[in-house]
């Protein structure tokens, strides 16, 4: 398995904190799914933020503050600062967010982000599409971790553009590859890990499931069984048949 | 003086960012701060001096996807 700036990670499953029926179900959820790192983010202080530090840091896994809902790279840049410092990690999944509906990366913006954060130390995890020069000029960035789209945002559609995920898996064997984005079902992710993707990072799959729990634990088991799945040399495909049984010692009939 | 605080004015009789956040209440939390959109680390929130008009951020853990 490929490191994350060189952190081996003990299982394939990020998980994303938000939208979870209670803090006691997220908390479960977590346990249930084998999470090895959660998602966060910074918001305007209300009153809740120090409480939900509280329940993160009770979860006892890897963080991963992210810069959702910037639209700039000067903003994704100062968000990034301010979670380095609230969440002490270097660790950034960098949004830069192009477009309101689709909430699709801004590709200008995200290089331009990741270019600037690699500079000042940071350990960009970029949110991206499954095009091949923009993961190349991440990678020239500085960038050793991809996170490519599978669906939109919140979307749960999978995998859209497997072709393009399965060449940029290919165009980069060395990059640590999660898919960010667009799952809805466990099959989504061992389809990804079967792939040769190194990790899924799921949020709404989860907590807008009617049984957030049982859902976290049905994803667990599917990044298991693609890993496997992956390990293990997936047959080709053939656009013919072949006869399994053998042919030879047939019966004259 | 006058001042913008996560969006909302407020009169505030502090010099610097460190005395506004101890009068608002977040001396001890954990917490991120900006002025007029540049970050501010915790260890230099005393010496930052503030204008009237500065927009500050106080941002804090948040769930997230």
């Amino acid at each position: 398995m490929r490191d994350f700036y060189g952190v081996r990670l003990p299982t394939r499953l990020m998980l994303g904190t938000a939208q979870y029926p209670s803090p006691a179900i997220l908390a479960e959820a977590f346990r249930s799914s084998g999470a090895c790192v959660a998602t966060v983010s910074l918001r305007r202080e209300s009153g809740g933020g120090q409480a939900f530090w509280e329940i993160v840091k009770q979860l006892g896994v890897r963080l991963l503050p992210n810069t959702a809902g910037c639209h700039t790279a000067r903003e994704a840049v100062t968000t990034a600062q301010m979670a380095r410092e609230v969440f002490e990690t270097n660790w950034i999944k960098l949004e830069v967010i192009g477009h309101a509906d689709t909430l699709q990366p801004d590709p200008f913006g995200l290089l331009e982000a990741a270019e600037t954060l690699a500079g000042m130390g940071f350990e960009v995890f970029p949110y991206t599409t499954e095009d091949q020069v923009l993961a190349a000029r991440l990678v020239e960035a500085g960038c050793r971790v991809l996170m490519p789209w599978g669906a939109p945002i919140g979307s749960g559609m999978g995998l859209n553009n497997r072709h393009g995920l399965r060449t940029l898996r290919a165009a980069f064997p060395d990059v640590a590859m999660v898919i960010d984005a667009g799952l809805g079902l466990p099959s989504h992710a061992a389809q990804a890990l079967e792939m040769g993707f190194d990790a899924v990072l799921l949020n709404s799959a989860v907590s807008q499931a009617r049984d957030p729990v049982t859902m976290a634990r049905a994803f667990a088991c599917a990044v298991e069984a693609g890993a496997l799945a992956a390990g293990a040399g997936p047959m080709p495909v053939r656009d013919m048949a072949v006869p399994s049984t053998p042919v030879l010692g047939k019966a004259w009939l | 003086m006058r001042v913008e605080v996560n969006g909302e004015a407020r009169d505030l009789d502090a010099r610097t960012l460190g005395e506004a956040l101890e009068l608002l209440g977040y001396g001890e939390a954990r917490v991120a701060t900006a002025v007029n959109g540049a970050f501010v680390p915790a260890a230099a929130r005393c010496d930052r001096q503030l204008a009237p008009g500065d927009r500050i951020e106080v941002l804090a853990p948040m769930q997230g996807g």
